[in-house]
């Protein structure tokens, strides 16, 4: 037996000897309401069917709220109310004043941090120290980022006499709920614009707070519209005559019919869709940092990210122990209640998708995949899925081509960085991707390579306002965040 | 005994890659373990029972000594579930006393040796003191090794005398310090620590506790890893002794959650993990009494060492 293969036999032990005690955030800090309606023309409105429809905490399946199910006729009253704000308010501001409210929003969030985090890991079921940590403290620096562009639009374009579209219709996945938000409503008002969003069905209620607040900021009434409901008003919204510019993130199957959509009405669009990031590990890399990596990269937010490492590509020299690590790293992950500040892992975001990452696993199993899973304990309410590894899988498998979504890791080895770049580019999607190597001239020519958006060194699922995101082939079109973030909502003539 | 099968002693010129980043991202995240109720009573006593009660000053009288020396053996007499500190770490010549009062306490006597705190005595006194401090009856030898010879890439003789001051040990258990605030980037303070080991080290320590920065969490998370790679190589258990600048419980059980979800639980006793601190001791005490009585009392009620 080698050295190497002898190494990765010894094992740890993580036992009970010393487990954590429950140290929950108090979900008592944040008043629900029973029942939301529509926020349209700064006010919270019936919506026309009166009908409303459940929102669950995905963790423990208990009921949460009551949220308003919009049709044609609110989501038409909701276009009418941003055309008449931006044609009476918003676009004849001064731009100085509109950065104003901007930082008024941003202020805000700072001051009810705390709120927002709760609320966020209660609706999605992801853990408090992600929202705590890294959702809300991106939210509000994307809300500062922008309001700091507003009075300085003829700087970021000189010469080009940037002006605003007029009614932004934005459709938000149940990932990031308030994040998403953020990403959109920020760079839209900063360069003029009225908003019309949709949050997804399953994750409305931080976005509903954020209109609250919006409306506490004094944010002149219809500047923001909320509207909830079923995928039909985000198609609506993707047809809707008024609306200038749509922007999208979520499904690559739902993208396709906006872009359809956009391209039929001649709205300008900006689309986020999915992806199947490779992260490759050379094996001159920082092998515990790769562990880390590689962790943060696929179980941060149970997998539900579109710029998630779900493909690890790892250099045959290096694989045993990489592999060895990482299944220890994975043994010290508690999954379990999402408001737990120790919960590493929350729960799946619905019944729906924790039925489609079982699909994936189930088919894997069948046809004789290898699988690993943590040992961890699962509630019994709820849904969830211990972190997992699919090993020795190639790019033949449908578990490696199409993108889970969720706690599931492929893993792969290769030999040379060539093959690295070609395994990493064989796929339709084109939005991230992460390389380990101590080697900074490997990670120029291998970066270059890769045909993604994000290429992440030596670390993984980084975010910042400044920095701008988006895919390649199925992974979207245009970008969000930075200087690059504002050009989608604004008109620029020569 | 160690298991020296399958034990080849690395390429010492070959450097272990660490990410600056990376190593310090994730020590930070043990700051957010939340620790609470039965499982901090708990991880608090493991805690004191770990630490080696140090004094190394110019000042040190055998009164000083005595003083803490008592400390170790009834460190809250009031309460006598509370457990007794690993060991006393003093200078050489103050040994015999600490050992005459430790005696049958179970209490472990460490001495600081090997020209403590710089190392840069001749090799030949640097042994004469190991020596002298177990004839004097230390069980444990807190040596430095020659940084001057570490950053100028004399591996081979940093490996050597670390082998040298091993074998002048005899039955005592050998601790290493590294100096950490001395080696300038991880990958040197990983380099050091398997030279140690390889060496026969039975602890690796961070810091003489004279130079800053002493013990951080990210270099003894680089050093805990070099301790899990020769176990997963061996089989062999080193031990981890932070030095320097922990004072309190709350860092205290931080470096706890780094010890368990890095080396597992077989890493949480005071034969493999130890804290070299001096005023540690007393805010543990505190928050052991605040946690068993929910009142949290003036220092004025904790007799100092």
């Amino acid at each position: 037996m080698s050295e190497k293969e002898l190494t990765t036999r010894q094992n740890l032990r993580f036992d009970e000897l010393w487990a954590y005690d429950p140290a929950p955030e108090s979900p008592d800090y944040v008043k629900i309401e029973e029942q939301y309606n529509l926020f349209i023309d700064g006010k919270f409105q019936e919506p026309a069917s009166g009908r409303y429809f459940e929102t669950i905490n995905p963790a423990n399946e208990t009921l949460l709220s009551r949220v308003a199910r919009a049709e044609k006729s609110d989501l038409d009253k909701a276009v009418a109310a941003a055309r008449k704000a931006y044609e009476g308010v918003w676009s004849k501001m001064h731009a100085k004043e509109r950065g104003k409210y901007i930082y008024r929003i941003a202020r805000l969030l700072q001051e009810r941090a705390r709120e927002f985090a709760i609320l966020e890991s209660m609706d999605t079921g992801k853990p408090i120290r992600e929202s705590r940590d890294v959702d809300i403290p991106i939210v509000i620096a994307h809300f500062f980022y922008y309001a700091g562009w507003a009075d300085k639009l003829k700087y970021a374009f000189p010469g080009v006499d940037p002006r605003p579209l007029g009614v932004a219709g934005q459709i938000i996945p149940w990932n990031f709920p308030l994040l998403m938000a953020a990403w959109k409503i920020a760079p839209a008002l900063a360069t003029g614009n009225t908003v019309v969003i949709k949050p997804a069905s399953s994750t409305p209620l931080t976005l509903l707070r954020l209109g609250e607040l919006i409306r506490d900021a004094g944010v002149p009434a219809g500047v923001v519209n909320i509207v909830t409901g079923p995928g039909e008003i985000g198609s609506a919204i993707a047809n809707h005559p008024d609306i200038d510019k749509i922007a999208f993130t979520g499904s690559t199957e739902i993208g396709r019919t906006i872009q359809e959509a956009s391209l039929r009405t001649g709205k300008k669009y900006t689309l986020e869709l999915g992806g199947k990031a490779a992260n490759i590990v050379f094996d001159d890399a920082p092998v515990e940092e790769a562990v880390e990596g590689i962790v943060n990269g696929i179980f941060f937010n149970q997998g539900h990210v579109c710029c998630a490492g779900s493909r690890l590509l790892v250099q045959e020299g290096v694989a045993d122990e990489l592999v060895h690590k990482l299944k220890m790293r994975m043994e010290t992950l508690i999954v379990g209640d999402p408001l737990d500040k120790n919960t590493d892992i929350g729960a799946i975001n619905s019944k729906g998708q924790l039925d489609s990452i079982l699909g994936y696993l189930t088919d894997g199993v069948e046809s004789g995949l290898q699988i690993y899973q943590t040992k961890c304990q699962l509630p019994e309410k709820g849904f969830w899925c211990p972190p997992t590894l699919v090993e020795n899988v190639s790019q033949a498998h449908r578990i490696v081509q199409e993108e889970v979504f969720g706690p599931v890791l492929t893993i792969q080895t290769f030999r040379t960085p060539e093959e690295a770049v070609s395994l990493a580019n064989n796929t339709p999607y084109g939005l991230s991707g992460g390389i380990w190597t101590d080697k900074g001239s490997k990670i120029f020519k291998v970066g270059k390579g890769i045909r993604a958006g994000v290429i992440w060194a030596n670390t993984f699922n980084k975010f910042d306002p400044t920095s701008p995101f988006g895919g390649y082939k199925e992974s979207g079109m245009g970008r969000e965040g930075g200087i690059h973030g504002l050009l989608p909502y604004l008109e620029i003539s020569q | 005994m160690q298991n020296t099968k399958n034990m080849r002693i690395p390429d010492f010129k070959l450097t272990v890659p660490v990410d600056q980043i990376g190593v310090e991202e994730r020590a930070a995240r043990f700051r957010t373990r939340s620790i609470k109720k039965e499982s901090k009573l708990f991880a608090l006593k493991l805690a004191l029972q770990m630490v080696d009660l140090t004094t190394l000053e110019g000042m040190d009288s055998p009164g000083k000594v005595r003083q803490l020396c008592n400390k170790a053996m009834y460190p809250y007499e009031a309460d006598p579930e509370i457990p007794k500190v690993a060991a006393v770490c003093v200078y050489p010549n103050r040994v015999r006393l600490a050992a005459e009062i430790l005696k049958g306490s179970g209490i472990h006597v460490a001495s600081v040796a090997t020209s403590f705190p710089s190392g840069m005595g001749t090799l030949e006194s640097r042994i004469e003191e190991v020596k002298y401090a177990v004839d004097e009856g230390a069980d444990e030898i807190d040596m430095v090794i020659s940084r001057w010879a570490f950053l100028k890439g004399e591996y081979n003789y940093v490996f050597d005398e670390v082998a040298t001051f091993k074998e002048a040990c005899g039955p005592a258990h050998l601790k290493v310090i590294l100096e950490t605030g001395e080696l300038e980037t991880y990958e040197n303070v990983r380099k050091a620590s398997d030279i140690a080991i390889y060496a026969g080290a039975d602890f690796i320590k961070t810091s003489t506790g004279k130079i800053s920065p002493a013990a951080t969490m990210p270099v003894t998370l680089v050093m805990l890893y070099a301790i899990r790679d020769y176990y997963l190589k061996t089989g062999n258990k080193i031990g981890m002794k932070p030095a320097g600048g922990i004072r309190d419980a709350k860092t205290a059980l931080h470096y706890l959650a780094m010890v368990k979800e890095t080396l597992g639980a077989d890493w949480l006793t005071p034969d493999l993990f130890r804290f070299g601190a001096s005023s540690l001791a007393n805010d543990l005490l505190m928050q052991i009494i605040k946690q068993k009585t929910g009142q949290y009392q003036s220092p004025d009620y904790f007799s100092i060492g």
